[in-house]
């Protein structure tokens, strides 16, 4: 019955109720962490930087693994990283020109040094793994402070450049004309997006930050366009999936990002099913007048 | 005399040593419609910039309705350069138009605030039942006709337009054009158009502003887009010639670029100053 016994290894929710107070910081975490995921994915999906996302993740992953090595917070490594990466991929690229290229060129370099400080270092291998593809427990009290922290300073910055902003992302060139700082919108978006992926590469882990800042974000706008209403769909889709991806962890052997990738992706697909139909009415009604 | 819509007095600018144009006198009247043409590089995209208050003038003195502009002015309307928004935005029509009022400010979208203003100015585009629509799933013509309406909606007294034609096709020109000669007429809106085309503007045009190298022309239709008036500008031998109410400006693209090739103050080599052509 060897299956049967790997089965039961696997999934085994029996005591549940005994593991929940252990993951009670996780779930803080996913909670905020769904919050300024869906908040920020609005604008990486209006900014079309999904890449750059990816990107600034690598060198997150280099700067908490560098961390790791030499022993010192991988939180502040992981800051670093993203914030180094995002602030070049801002400076560097604010043409959207070259943009993609220099992405396409920092994201290996920090895969490559991030590979390079894990092999160095000799500590617990699920530290090394937990970087790349997340983790629930390993959140303390002093990482959850500051990922709180980093949560409510991003949602109030939003909430204060949120209309310039994506007049800014949407059409630069009216937005400079009506006196808006594009420029240096830009800039705080990235110091927004920098701080995001760092804290979210601590429990998603850097190569699935994408599930929680794109997936929500683009399964939203498939259904609604309201300034209103599409945020906070994307902000319930985040949420649904990583509160959704610890608790269907915490029953299981597997780690939390299986889970969250899934559960936001089969939002996706739900989102194109039920906006699919949308799209095509609105086609439609547009094509009607046309001549016969 | 009551203040012009828009005036330039002994204006220049220029970037370095480099002079885009100097010695610029042009004063607009509320509810003109001033064709602003030229080749590419000759400062007709700066010239509006500097209505804007983006760029400060290097001497001169330029006033919008008797004052010194401003950044992000409100009795000033800019329609850009058509550029599809293709983005996966949470906008809609009404929602891309009321940026127009309240886009540059702090805070959260707050929809609907200005229904009434914004219903108004879509009625006068003839774009109501873009309302709703996605703004990134629109047609070319359909966002431009937007970006009108976005720049009517502060009721401005000058409307600025930057090539607003480009990439567009003869029927929705033919629209925008219709839309701010409309405007023009019923509120006394002062209009600089840039154009590469003086011919789909012609009907509406009141003054053209022919910007050549640093020099230029102004007047009528009649007095400017003439062989001898042109020929002198470009130096170089122009014919214009007028057909079924069509003006058709030959040798005028060959002259510019051999102008360019000779001459080192040509934009064509460096990169622009406002960084787009």
């Amino acid at each position: 019955m060897i299956p049967d016994l790997a089965w039961h290894d696997l999934v085994n929710f029996e005591n549940y109720g005994a593991l929940l107070p252990l993951v009670r910081n996780s779930l803080y975490a996913g909670a905020a962490l769904g919050l300024v995921g869906g908040l920020v994915g609005v604008f990486v999906i209006a900014r079309d930087l999904p890449f750059a996302v990816h990107g600034i993740s690598e060198l997150s992953f280099a700067g908490a693994s560098g961390a790791l090595l030499l022993g010192t917070s991988v939180v502040t490594g992981s800051f670093v990283g993203s914030l180094v990466a995002a602030m070049l991929i801002g400076w560097l690229g604010v043409r959207a020109r070259d943009q993609n290229s220099i992405i396409g060129v920092l994201m290996p370099f920090g895969l490559g040094l991030g590979i390079l400080f894990l092999s160095l270092y000799d500590g617990r291998a699920a530290n090394k793994f937990g970087l790349l593809t997340g983790q629930i427990v390993a959140i303390d009290n002093t990482s959850l402070g500051t990922l709180l922290t980093t949560s409510a300073v991003v949602v109030v910055v939003l909430a204060v450049v949120w209309r310039p902003l994506m007049f800014a992302s949407v059409d630069p060139e009216m937005a400079r004309a009506r006196g808006v700082p594009v420029g240096v919108l830009y800039l705080v978006f990235m110091a927004v997006l920098g701080c995001t992926v760092a804290i979210s590469v601590q429990v998603v882990g850097a190569l699935l930050v994408l599930a929680l800042l794109c997936t929500p974000a683009a399964a939203a706008i498939r259904v609604t366009t309201s300034p209103v209403w599409m945020p906070l769909l994307s902000v319930g889709i985040a949420l649904l999936a990583m509160l959704g991806g610890i608790l269907l962890a915490l029953g299981t052997a597997i780690p939390i990002s299986p889970y969250v990738t899934t559960i936001s992706f089969l939002c996706y697909l739900g989102c194109r099913l039920v906006g699919g139909g949308t799209a095509r009415r609105a086609q439609k009604s547009v094509a009607l007048p046309s001549p016969q | 005399m009551s203040a012009a819509a828009v005036e330039l007095v002994d204006a220049e600018l220029s970037f370095g040593r480099r002079s885009l144009w100097s010695h610029l006198d042009v004063r607009i009247e509320p509810g003109q419609f001033v064709a602003v043409l030229g080749p590419n590089g000759s400062g007709k995209s700066s010239l509006l910039k500097v209505v804007l208050g983006l760029l400060p003038l290097t001497s001169g003195q330029v006033r919008v309705a008797g004052r010194p502009p401003r950044r992000g002015n409100r009795t000033i309307g800019y329609v850009p350069q058509h550029a599809g928004f293709s983005v996966d935005a949470p906008l809609r029509g009404a929602d891309f138009v009321q940026m127009g009022l309240d886009g540059g400010r702090w805070g959260l979208p707050a929809p609907r605030r200005y229904r009434a203003a914004v219903a108004d100015v879509l009625t006068q585009v003839e774009a109501r039942h873009l309302a709703r629509q996605p703004v990134g799933q629109l047609s070319g013509g359909e966002q431009q006709r937007l970006r009108v309406a976005q720049a009517l909606v502060t009721d401005p007294s000058v409307l600025l337009c930057d090539e607003p034609l480009l990439s567009l096709d003869m029927r929705h020109q033919q629209r925008v054009v219709e839309l701010v000669d409309k405007r023009r007429r019923e509120h006394g809106t002062a209009v600089l158009f840039v154009t590469h085309e003086i011919n789909p503007v012609l009907a509406a045009t009141d003054l053209v502003l022919y910007m050549m190298d640093g020099a230029f022309r102004m007047g009528t239709p009649d007095e400017v887009m003439r062989s001898d008036v042109l020929s002198e500008l470009y130096s170089a031998p122009i014919e214009v010639v007028r057909r079924h109410g069509q003006i058709i400006v030959l040798g005028a693209e060959t002259a510019a670029s051999s102008h360019h090739d000779h001459d080192h103050r040509s934009l064509d080599h460096r990169p622009h100053p406002a960084g787009r052509r």
